[in-house]
């Protein structure tokens, strides 16, 4: 495991801070519910490929990320091969290839963002999460903060997304209050 | 009502008329403000004629193209083959924030317009492909279509017309190149998000290979109130010498203004106006100095050509840009525009789906060369290879991602070219040393 503290000292876990993939639980994730949401996702489409994205979204929701075992549950059920669905994973940014933070913090920094000083509000996500660097995740594995292109918001500088929740207007001052309410 | 300001005497609220107002978001809000009295008159409309009044409304795509609505509908025939109708609520233009507050403020009125216009190209089921960090627009349209369905307004039997109108929400994953309309479907399909050659064009063989229409959300959610107050109703809003650009337009505004945010005009605005007096012009003591007017993807304008351009589709090219999403990007005086230039080319870097290799390499090259200019380690042959490249990113890939990382760097170079040749000249390594070419020729 690679938990403890990084070889400068400091508190910065590069690595998944859940465990490696042989950790992660044997228990699938489409039953019960679950199998009937998918069911209903299915109904919607022609394909059984099409549902590939909203199952995507459901692991990720149910694990925290795109798990390899998880991918080889959708990959029978959808009657698509784990590598296929591995190509269509990587292209899309928001799904986890590998356990992140429990708040995943997404600081847009495009042009619109940037001319209204989102760098330093990244700046100031790193220094109070002590994540240290971008895509990094704290020792306690609370924190991941990631630099994300154009959230959509740009009237709102700086918008921050933090799971599932939009911030808009974030200052570097506002930082502190942001985590703070985080739990 | 305006969002997130109270809305301006010049403006022309219609599609923002409730932002802002929570109780617009029910379905009993939406239809006390008269809200699905549209559909319920289209679904007993033979959808031809429905085709011909949004034809005759002059209503054209609002998701950037500017193509004539009306006509892309006309292409949808009754053949008796299964359609598609799909919603591209995949807003990712940088500078484009309208669509998202759309959905926000009048998930109903987004519904509305979708179910509408699948009974006017003749298909069953229509899906929304919204993108995948829009959470609270996801939310908000899917409980409007749920609570659509549960009042009969959508399902088997839509409003009692005995016509089978289905709406699903479909969610995306995080890739700006899904808004361009056939790396869209392939993502709806389960696929990774690249474009499509065409032809086929969608209309022909489009979503699950079948005749398929992809519409913005902002011109579907105007074509209620088309259908509900007429063709000649809409053609009261916009310049009366220019019947090519009519009705309203969402434009957003961002970066170094006063009121950043959402307003709503008649076409034919003009854009010295928009910015000084609807958005307040500068920050107090600053100065405008260049705007992208239509998102990122089009040229920049000079604050003196923004300040003559008229806002519809001939004026932003009457003043050698485009209308684009309307998407404003305000730059003051402190920005260094080579610093902005090479954020935007790394945005499309980013989103390149590598597809082709003259967008996957250029989106790259150009980004690693104007990062370096931008660090002060340019040199004077930078700028002829950054031409060079940009000549060969555009009209030469399957889509126009690569055109839209070449025009920022096109554009900026012909307006603040300055600017470059000062950040090079600045290059220690391309100052002359007094004296040093004397003492090497002796």
């Amino acid at each position: 495991m690679s938990h403890g503290p990084s070889a400068s000292g400091g508190a910065l876990v590069a690595a998944p801070p859940h465990g490696h993939h042989h950790d992660e639980p044997h228990e699938p994730v489409f039953v019960g519910e679950a199998r009937t949401q998918l069911d209903t996702i299915l109904s919607r489409y022609p394909t059984k490929q099409a549902a590939l994205l909203p199952a995507l979204w459901m692991l990720q929701d149910a694990r925290g990320w795109v798990s390899d075992k998880g991918i080889e549950e959708i990959a029978a059920l959808l009657a698509i091969t784990p590598a296929y669905i591995k190509g269509v994973v990587s292209f899309y940014t928001m799904y986890h290839q590998h356990p992140v933070g429990r708040h995943f913090i997404q600081v847009c920094t495009t042009t619109p963002c940037n001319v209204c000083g989102a760098e330093d509000v990244v700046k100031s996500f790193l220094e109070h999460t002590g994540c240290g660097d971008l895509g990094l995740t704290s020792a306690d594995g609370r924190f991941t903060v990631i630099e994300v292109e154009c959230l959509g918001a740009c009237g709102f500088a700086t918008p921050v997304m933090i799971n599932n929740d939009f911030i808009e207007s974030v200052t570097p001052e506002s930082v502190p209050r942001i985590l703070a309410e985080l739990k | 009502m305006g969002y997130p300001h109270p809305s301006h005497p010049r403006e022309t609220p219609i599609l923002s008329k409730y932002f802002g107002d929570a109780e617009a978001r029910t379905l009993e809000g939406w239809r006390a403000r008269g809200g699905y009295e549209a559909l319920q008159k289209a679904l007993f409309t033979d959808p031809q004629e429905l085709q011909t009044i949004v034809k005759d409304s002059g209503l054209r795509g609002r998701g950037g193209a500017g193509f004539p609505t009306g006509m892309k509908w006309s292409f949808m025939k009754p053949d008796g083959k299964t359609h598609y109708l799909c919603c591209n609520a995949d807003e990712s233009e940088p500078g484009t924030f309208k669509d998202r507050e759309i959905m926000r403020w009048t998930p109903h009125g987004l519904v509305e317009g979708v179910a509408l216009a699948a009974h006017a190209i003749y298909a069953q089921t229509a899906y929304i492909y919204i993108r995948g960090e829009f959470t609270e627009p996801y939310a908000r349209v899917t409980a409007a279509v749920e609570e659509a369905y549960a009042a009969g307004i959508l399902g088997a039997n839509a409003m009692g017309s005995g016509k089978q109108v289905d709406v699903h929400v479909h969610r995306g994953a995080g890739a700006y190149i899904c808004g361009e309309e056939t790396a869209l479907m392939n993502s709806l399909e389960g696929r990774r998000g690249n474009p499509r050659i065409k032809p086929p064009f969608p209309a022909v063989a489009g979503l699950f290979g079948k005749p398929t229409t992809i519409n913005n959300v902002e011109t579907l959610t105007t074509v209620p109130y088309i259908i509900k107050n007429g063709a000649e109703w809409y053609k009261q809003f916009g310049r009366p010498d220019n019947p090519k650009s009519i009705g309203t337009k969402l434009f957003s505004v961002c970066g170094n203004i006063t009121r950043p945010g959402n307003y709503e005009v008649a076409l034919g605005f003009p854009f010295k106006d928009f910015l000084y007096d609807l958005c307040g012009g500068p920050l107090p003591g600053r100065e405008i100095k260049a705007v992208i007017p239509g998102g990122s993807s089009v040229p920049i304008l000079t604050r003196e050509e923004a300040e003559g351009a008229i806002m519809d589709y001939e004026g932003m090219v009457a003043a050698g840009t485009m209308l684009g999403s309307g998407g404003a990007i305000v730059f003051d005086d402190r920005q260094c525009m080579v610093r902005q230039i090479a954020r935007l080319t790394r945005f499309y870097a980013h989103e390149s789906c590598a597809q082709c290799s003259q967008c996957r390499e250029g989106t790259a090259w150009i980004t690693r060369i104007m990062e370096r200019i931008r660090d002060g380690e340019g040199t004077a042959e930078d700028l002829d290879t950054l031409v060079s490249i940009a000549d060969g990113m555009s009209g030469k890939t399957i889509c126009v991602l690569s055109d839209s990382c070449a025009t920022p760097v096109m554009s900026g170079l012909k307006k603040f070219r300055h600017e470059f040749e000062a950040k090079i000249a600045a290059n220690p390594a391309m100052v002359t040393v007094p004296g040093a070419l004397r003492a090497s020729a002796a």
